[in-house]
C-alpha cells in the first residue's frame, strides 16, 4: 500500500472520529459526553504510560504523581484570583498564584511541561535503577507527590482540594490532545529513537554495544510520557471540577496497568483499546454496585466489587494470556491489507 | 528535649522498628529466591489481623490460642498466594510477576472491602498487652517493650531454620543459584512453600502486633507499613535476612527521631522513607548487608 494511499486513509479516519464527535456533541446526553471525555483522557494516560512499561519495558508505577502535578497546575493556573481566594480557607495561597490567570489552552501547557521537569527531576534517580528497584522508586515518588499535595496548604490547599474549576473540557480539547498524544507517540516509537528503546528493552548490554546511550534515549521517553500526562491530568480536572489529593492515589495507577495490560503491553493500539474497554466496562460494571431488582428479590450492590473484578481480570489476563489483546503487535493499514487478501486467497 | 523524653522515642523507635523488621524479613525471603517483590505481603498483616479480630469476637478465643492460629491461618495464605499468583508465572518475564503482584495485592485489599467492609474496626488488645510501666517520668506501654521481644525471639528462631537445618541450607542454596540446587536434586516448589510460609508467618505476627499498636484495622492497613518494611529490606540489603532485621529497625528509629526532633516535618513522615529508599539506591544500591553488584 502506498504512502500516500494510507496517508489518505490516515486523514479519512480523523475525519470520521471527529465526525461522529461533532454528532454526540450536539445530540448526545451529558452522560455520554462525559464517558467520551474520559474515554479520550483515558487515551492519552494509556499511550503515555504504555511507552514506558511496554516499549522501554520498564515498570514504572508513578504516573499518578504526574497526572496529580498536572491537575494541580492546570488548576492553580486557569482559577480567576477570586476564586482562589474563595477557595484557600487555610491560609493564602503564595505569590504569584493569587494573582494570575492564564487561558486554558496555556495552563494545559504549564501543566504539560511542569510535570516533564518533574520526570527530569527525578529521572536521574530513577533511571539509574532497573526492574523491581524502579518500581518502588517511582511508586515511591508517586507517593510523595500525594504527601506533598496533602501537606503544602498554600499552594494546593491541603486535604481539601480545590474546588469549583470551570468545565473547560470538552471533546474538542480532549480528543484533540488523545489524537496529538497517538500521532507523537506512534512517530516516535516508529522512528530511530523507538527502535533503540526497544533494543535498550530486550537486551540492554548488546543495545549499549551498539553504541545507544540508555539514559538519555530513556529519559526522553520519559519526559514525553509525563508531558503528556501531565495535560491529561490538566483535562481530567476541568472535566470533574473538584480536584484532591486523594484522587491521585495508586489506584490510578493500577487503573491505567490494567488497561495497558489487557491491551497489551508494548502495542499503542492495545493501550487506546484498553482504554475504551476501560472506561466504557468500567461505567456498565456500576451495576453490580448498585441493588438489582428481580421481581420479588432484590441484590443489594456490593461496594468496591469493582474493583474486585478489575483485579480478577488483570491477574486472569497476565497469569492465562500473557499478551493482551494485542500482544505487542499494532493494527496498521498495511496489517489489515495483508488479512484482506490472505482471506481472498482463501 | 529532655533525657526522659528522648529515652522515651528510642524505645518507640525500636518497638516500630522491631515490627518493620518482622515484616521486611518476608520480603528479603522471597526476594532471595524468586527475585520478587511479593507487593502483597503488605497485606498479609491485615489478613492476620482480621482472623485473629474474628476469632476473638466469634469464638472468644483467649488471645493466646488466637494469635497462634492466626499466624498458622496467614502462613497458609502466604503459599496459596505463591501456588495462585507466582508459580505459573515461574519462567514467565520479571515484569509480568511484578504485575500478578501487585493485582493481588489489590484483589487481596477489595476482597477484604467487599466481604468485612470498609468501616475501620477496632482491634480488642489483649489486657496482658495493655499495662503501662512506669519508670520514674516514663510512661510505657508494656506491647512496645514486648514487640522487640517477641521480634528476637522468633528471628532467631528463623536464624535457626535457615542456618542450621536441611531445610534452610537448602534455601540458602536456591537463593544462591537457582537451577544448580535444582539439579541437586531439591525440590525447590517445596522450599519456596517453606519460604513463603515463614515470611508470611513473621509477617501475621508483624500485624498482630501493629494492629494493637494502632488498633484500628481496616482493609488497607498493610499497604504503608509494606512498602516501608519493604524499604527497610533493601536498606539492609535485600536477600539479606541479617541486613532486613538491621535495616527495620534503623528505619523505626529513624522515622520517630526525625518526628521527634523536627515536629514541623511531622506531616511529611510517610515521604521520609521513600527519600531515604532513594538515598540508599543512589549510593550503596546493595544496601547495608549486600554484597557489591557483579555484572
Amino acid at each position: 500500500m502506498s504512502d500516500k494511499l494510507k496517508s489518505g486513509l490516515n486523514v479519512a479516519l480523523l475525519f470520521l472520529l471527529f465526525g461522529v464527535l461533532f454528532l454526540f456533541n450536539r445530540y448526545g446526553t451529558g452522560y455520554q459526553l462525559r464517558i467520551l471525555n474520559n474515554i479520550a483522557i483515558f487515551i492519552t494516560l494509556a499511550v503515555s504510560y504504555n511507552l514506558i512499561n511496554g516499549v522501554c519495558g520498564l515498570l514504572h508505577l508513578g504516573p499518578n504523581g504526574f497526572i496529580a502535578i498536572g491537575a494541580y497546575t492546570s488548576a492553580l493556573l486557569s482559577m480567576t484570583p477570586a476564586e482562589k481566594e474563595l477557595n484557600f480557607i487555610l491560609g493564602q495561597v503564595i505569590w504569584p498564584l493569587g494573582v494570575i490567570q492564564v487561558p486554558f489552552a496555556v495552563s494545559l501547557m504549564a501543566a504539560g511541561i511542569a510535570a516533564a521537569f518533574f520526570a527530569f527531576l527525578i529521572s536521574f534517580p530513577v533511571l539509574r535503577v532497573r526492574g523491581d528497584y524502579l518500581a518502588i522508586v517511582t511508586l515511591g515518588f508517586g507517593e510523595v507527590i500525594r504527601v506533598l499535595c496533602n501537606a503544602a496548604e498554600r499552594v494546593t490547599n491541603g486535604p481539601l482540594g480545590l474546588k469549583g474549576l470551570h468545565p473547560y473540557t470538552n471533546l474538542w480539547w480532549s480528543w484533540g490532545v488523545a489524537t496529538v498524544a497517538v500521532i507523537v507517540i506512534q512517530r516516535l516509537i516508529a522512528s530511530n529513537y523507538g527502535l533503540a528503546l526497544k533494543a535498550i528493552r530486550e537486551d540492554e548490554a548488546a543495545a549499549r554495544a551498539m553504541g545507544v546511550n540508555p539514559f538519555r534515549r530513556l529519559m526522553l521517553a520519559f519526559l514525553i510520557s509525563a508531558f503528556f500526562s501531565g495535560i491529561a491530568g490538566g483535562l481530567l480536572a476541568h472535566l470533574i471540577t473538584t480536584i484532591s489529593p486523594s484522587l491521585f492515589s495508586f489506584i490510578l495507577t493500577f487503573n491505567l496497568l490494567i488497561m495497558i495490560v489487557v491491551g497489551g503491553l508494548g502495542s499503542t493500539t492495545g493501550a487506546v483499546m484498553g482504554a475504551v474497554l476501560f472506561s466504557w466496562g468500567g461505567e456498565a460494571l456500576r451495576i453490580v454496585e448498585q441493588p438489582m431488582d428481580f421481581g420479588p428479590f432484590t441484590i443489594p450492590g456490593i461496594p468496591g466489587m469493582r474493583m474486585v473484578i478489575f483485579s480478577l481480570i488483570l491477574m486472569m489476563v497476565i497469569l492465562f494470556s500473557r499478551k493482551g489483546i494485542m500482544g505487542r503487535s499494532e493494527l496498521s493499514w498495511d496489517y489489515l491489507e495483508s488479512k484482506l487478501i490472505a482471506r481472498k486467497a482463501r | 528535649m529532655s533525657a526522659t523524653l528522648f529515652l522515651q522515642q528510642i524505645i518507640n523507635g525500636i518497638s516500630l522498628g522491631s515490627l518493620y523488621a518482622l515484616i521486611a524479613i518476608g520480603y528479603t525471603m522471597v526476594y532471595g529466591i524468586l527475585r520478587l517483590i511479593n507487593f502483597a505481603h503488605g497485606d498479609l498483616l491485615m489478613v492476620a489481623a482480621y482472623v485473629a479480630i474474628y476469632e476473638i469476637l466469634l469464638f472468644s478465643l483467649p488471645w493466646f490460642v488466637s494469635f497462634p492460629l492466626a499466624i498458622m491461618a496467614t502462613g497458609a495464605v502466604g503459599i496459596l498466594l505463591d501456588r495462585v499468583a507466582y508459580k505459573p508465572l515461574r519462567q514467565a518475564p520479571r515484569i509480568s510477576l511484578l504485575i500478578s503482584a501487585i493485582g493481588a495485592s489489590f484483589l487481596m485489599e477489595n476482597l477484604a472491602l467487599v466481604l468485612i467492609g470498609g468501616v475501620p474496626k477496632p482491634f480488642p488488645r489483649p489486657d496482658f498487652f495493655s499495662r503501662v510501666i512506669e519508670v520514674g517520668d516514663l510512661h510505657i506501654l508494656v506491647l512496645t517493650i514486648y514487640s522487640p521481644i517477641v521480634t528476637l525471639l522468633l528471628v532467631l528462631g528463623l536464624f535457626y531454620i535457615v542456618f542450621k537445618t536441611r531445610a534452610g541450607k537448602a534455601m540458602r542454596a536456591a537463593s544462591l543459584d537457582f537451577e544448580a540446587t535444582r539439579l541437586m536434586g531439591i525440590n525447590l516448589d517445596r522450599i519456596i512453600a517453606l519460604t513463603f510460609l515463614l515470611g508470611s508467618s513473621l509477617a501475621a505476627a508483624g500485624g498482630i502486633m501493629w494492629a494493637m499498636k494502632y488498633p484500628q484495622i481496616n482493609p488497607f492497613m498493610g499497604v504503608l507499613p509494606g512498602l516501608k518494611a519493604f524499604i527497610a529490606a533493601v536498606i539492609g540489603g535485600i536477600g539479606n535476612i541479617v541486613g532486613a532485621v538491621l535495616g527495620g529497625f534503623l528505619l523505626g528509629l529513624c522515622e520517630i527521631l526525625i518526628v521527634a526532633f523536627l515536629p514541623d516535618l511531622a506531616e511529611y513522615r510517610d515521604a521520609f522513607a521513600f527519600l531515604i529508599l532513594i538515598g540508599v539506591l543512589l549510593f550503596r544500591p546493595t544496601g547495608i548487608m549486600g554484597e557489591p553488584l557483579t555484572s
